[in-house]
């Protein structure tokens, strides 16, 4: 006895029935097994069902490749069932990378000509979803013909299918172009819209096409004038609004078609006007064409009127309790920030008070469109509610909203000291997002600004008395410290309230930046090379820094041990010439670290020699000539003349200190610490060596230095 | 359009189609990993995101999660108006539909598709039109069935 197949829906109940995947799996693979057999025995009557059923299976993910050849089995049937479950398997399971589905080219061609139409329906559908380019230059004749066909049901799928055909074969364009003309007079929505994607797709794709549709835009601004002025259809309206579909694509040709050219443009602009104050925006249906209408209007060659008429309706969509609106009315307005600046700017209050969304990707563009507000007038205020929303925004925000923050201050700071305000406030807020030459940045900018030296001091110590955690602020404030710690100490600042802080408060502080296990290694860099500065700033004796440096002396970390090695050297041996090396850093100049980097050797290097007591002309000299290496020629290789050790030359001992292997040649040259050289023992210099003699300059890049390790 | 997808607050798939052609394999990735986005998102956010370089317009109806992938120029405003037609159409021909007759008919909710969108674009833009449309191919249907059945029926009786 034959058993009857599982119809499609007992299946699905069995499937759904299974209580684990492992049953699930069970049940599908025994239907499968008895698919297959069918397939093999060629079950006609059922084989329609056998592959709906397999169609299912493949839905939940299961594999159904050997039903393909049942498609086109079915596909070739006269039963009107079979084609229908034929068509869709096709369109689910075969693949245009493998030639199997070639074989429907044939079956598809004999139903396109000969197949009562719904069957006819069934052909274009399938070829418009999955037909390949060779397919598409097979069928494009039948398809051809049937654009002429009397019935519009047919008509309007060859047309959607012949878009189809120009995406996969753009040389059919010249075989769908000629019937457009014709087809625009048509008074069937489906058509007419079917019609209007087809010229779209021609125009983008062939400049000739553009120009030869170009003469349409009279008839295109009738049909949608017709449109919008015609009263209210059940059949075809949404909301009160006609046919938004059709609207909106003849919105969009009108838009290629008027991009660039003064006179479609101009035909368009009364049009344009009219859709945009006449249609009823209390639905979404509504707010979808005056969107595309926006577009439009931004996009052609339209009068300074109309562009703030367009611009306005998008700030009246960001005031539409709709989340989505908003979301179209902040992309377009991105988009348009750079062409119509001050029309834009007209908006900026609600722009920021998008800020407050709570939709992250809301706020984000709401952002983005912020920043791109900032100018010089509005800065301040900007800046205010920028920095408020960065202590709120969500996490992925912050890097983007800190770099933006800074940037713009960085263009539009209207006094040093409200841009030294607002980095601080940018670091204290978010410290572990912003980039790494912010450090670097807010250094020479407060370097610059001798005015604020002891205010800038003042504002970092207490901001780093509060919190240690965050790294970029405790680097720019250890190294700030370690400068001005003398301003620091004095007292008296007029722009910030006095503040009475001891020396040993100072000293405890980077004490516990140093020892704290948040402090990166280039913060605790930064820390010691402050602590080792102050020593000459501060009246007291320097018994406690002088351990702290020796202790550190044999910290794990080699970069730090360096130092403290160096700085405890300096101590015992040359503690004659710490004042002159640790003193101030002269002001720099914004365009390169090479300028500043030359400034101090030449100035160290004046002092390097006047403190040595039996420095040789030409020994000093030629200090000075590996000094000048710095020029940043690289291929400037000097070699210096061996020098003469001699005995009293406190030059030569200076530099005979535990050499360093130099770094790399790819580091950039504001990689600092503090590095001696024996140069006794020099031998020609490679190209592109840097010598650096300078202390402490802020060096971004020493948290990644190769040798930098985690204590 | 490039594609579109129907899946249930479980993530399980009810419904794909694709105007693009991808391998299994691909579809199956970006299925699972657009799932996944869409699936986080919370209930007030707005119903466009950014997904790789395509725009995804979607939205909750009851248990399903109707998902459309747009290209740059296409308008989001009015794919939301293609998804409620489609979901309009399909509550129509159902009587008011729910995730379950999506999932006994799924080659039904195929059908309604493929009369209101062909090769990702628009075709008709009457509600009435297209249940026409599928009320006279089910018609057909079911008078080939009854013919054939009637021959078969002969046919079934010759062989016992």
């Amino acid at each position: 006895m034959v058993v009857p197949s599982l119809k499609l829906q007992d299946l699905i109940e069995e499937i759904r029935g299974a209580k684990t995947q492992a049953q699930e799996r069970e049940v599908i693979q025994k239907e499968c097994a008895h698919i297959r057999a069918s397939f093999r025995d060629g079950d006609p009557v059922h084989r329609h069902r056998q592959l709906a059923k397999l169609l299912y299976v493949h839905m939940l993910g299961y594999p159904a490749h050997f039903g393909q050849m049942e498609c086109l089995k079915l596909i070739a049937s006269s039963r009107f069932t079979d084609k229908r479950v034929g068509y869709l398997g096709a369109m689910l399971l075969l693949d245009e990378r493998h030639d199997a589905h070639l074989l429907i080219t044939n079956s598809i061609k004999n139903d396109l000509s000969q197949g009562i139409q719904p069957v006819q329906g069934l052909a274009l559908c399938t070829l418009s979803t999955m037909g390949s380019a060779e397919m598409c230059r097979d069928l494009a004749p039948e398809v051809e013909k049937l654009l002429l066909q009397p019935s519009p049901y047919v008509r309007k799928k060859a047309i959607l299918t012949a878009v189809h055909m120009i995406r996969k074969v753009p040389e059919l364009s010249s075989v769908f172009l000629p019937p457009c003309a014709q087809l625009l007079h048509e008074r069937h929505h489906g058509i007419l819209l079917g019609t209007i994607t087809l010229i779209t797709e021609l125009c983008e794709r062939s400049p000739a096409a553009l120009r030869h549709f170009r003469k349409v835009v009279p008839q295109l601004v009738h049909i949608l004038r017709t449109l919008v002025t015609m009263g209210y259809s059940t059949e075809h309206s949404i909301s009160g609004v006609s046919d938004p579909f059709l609207q909106v694509q003849i919105l969009r040709l009108l838009r290629i078609l008027g991009r660039n050219h003064e006179e479609s443009s101009e035909t368009m602009n009364d049009l344009l006007a009219q859709v945009a104050t006449n249609t009823d925006t209390s639905r979404n249906a509504g707010n979808a064409v005056l969107f595309e209408t926006v577009l439009t209007i931004m996009d052609i060659r339209s009068a300074a009127g109309l562009r703030v008429l367009a611009v306005n309706i998008l700030g009246r969509f960001l005031l539409n309790s709709d989340r989505n609106i908003r979301y179209v009315a902040l992309t377009s307005l991105l988009r348009l920030v750079q062409s119509d600046h001050s029309a834009v700017q007209r908006h900026r209050p609600t722009v920021v008070e998008c800020l407050r969304e709570t939709d992250a990707s809301l706020s984000r563009r709401a952002l983005e469109l912020s920043l791109a507000l900032v100018n010089s007038s509005n800065v301040r205020a900007m800046m205010q509610e920028l920095q408020a929303f960065l202590e709120s925004c969500p996490p992925d925000l912050r890097a983007d909203c800190a770099s933006g923050i800074l940037l713009a201050a960085e263009r539009f700071a209207p006094t040093k000291r409200w841009h030294i305000d607002t980095i601080l406030h940018v670091l204290t807020t978010a410290g572990t997002h912003v980039r790494d030459d912010a450090v670097a940045n807010l250094t020479q900018l407060i370097g610059g600004a001798q005015e604020l030296h002891a205010y800038s001091v003042r504002r970092l110590y207490n901001a780093l008395a509060e919190d240690i955690s965050q790294q970029p602020l405790v680097q720019v404030a250890a190294w700030c410290i370690g400068e001005y710690g003398d301003l620091l100490l004095a007292g008296n600042c007029e722009e910030i309230e006095p503040l009475q802080v001891d020396e040993e408060e100072v000293l405890a502080l980077l004490e516990k930046v140093l020892q704290s296990h948040m402090s990166l290694p280039a913060t605790r860099g930064y820390a010691l090379t402050a602590l080792m500065k102050l020593s000459t700033r501060l009246c007291g004796d320097n018994n406690r820094i002088r351990q702290v440096v020796s202790i550190y002396g044999s910290c794990l970390d080699v970069e730090l041990q360096q130092r403290a090695v160096e700085y405890d050297t300096l101590f015992r041996k040359y503690d004659h010439m710490r004042a002159a090396i640790l003193e101030k850093m002269p002001l720099v100049e914004r365009d390169g670290p090479q300028a500043d980097e030359e400034a101090k050797e030449s100035k160290e290097a004046a002092q390097l020699s006047e403190a040595a007591p039996v420095p040789t002309e030409p020994q000093a000299s030629q200090l000075l000539d590996l000094l000048d290496l710095l020029d940043g020629a690289s291929g400037d290789v000097q070699h210096p003349p061996p020098l003469d050790p001699s005995p009293g030359g406190a030059l030569i001992h200076l530099l005979d200190l535990p050499c360093v292997p130099p770094p790399p040649a790819s580091c950039s040259v504001t990689q600092a610490g503090v590095q001696w050289r024996d140069l006794g023992s020099l031998q020609p210099l490679p190209p592109g060596f840097k010598l650096f003699l300078c202390l402490s300059l802020p060096s971004p890049g020493l948290s990644s230095h190769p040798r930098s390790q985690s204590v | 359009m490039q594609f579109m997808l129907l899946f249930s607050r479980q993530g399980k798939l009810r419904l794909q189609k694709w105007y693009v052609p991808l391998s299994d394999k691909e579809k199956k990735k970006i299925t699972r990993e657009l799932v996944q986005t869409v699936l986080a998102r919370k209930p007030k956010m707005c119903s466009f995101l950014e997904w790789r370089d395509l725009k995804i317009v979607y939205k909750r109806y009851a248990s399903l999660y109707f998902c459309c992938a747009i290209e740059d120029q296409d308008n989001e405003l009015i794919t939301l108006e293609i998804i409620h037609r489609y979901v309009e159409l399909l509550d129509k021909y159902f009587g008011s539909v729910c995730e379950l007759d999506i999932i006994f008919n799924f080659e039904k909710a195929y059908f309604i598709l493929d009369e209101f969108l062909l090769g990702g674009e628009v075709q008709e833009t009457s509600k009435k039109n297209v249940l026409k449309a599928i009320e006279q191919a089910d018609l057909l249907q079911e008078k080939t069935e009854t013919m054939y059945h009637s021959k078969s029926f002969i046919g079934f009786k010759k062989a016992y």
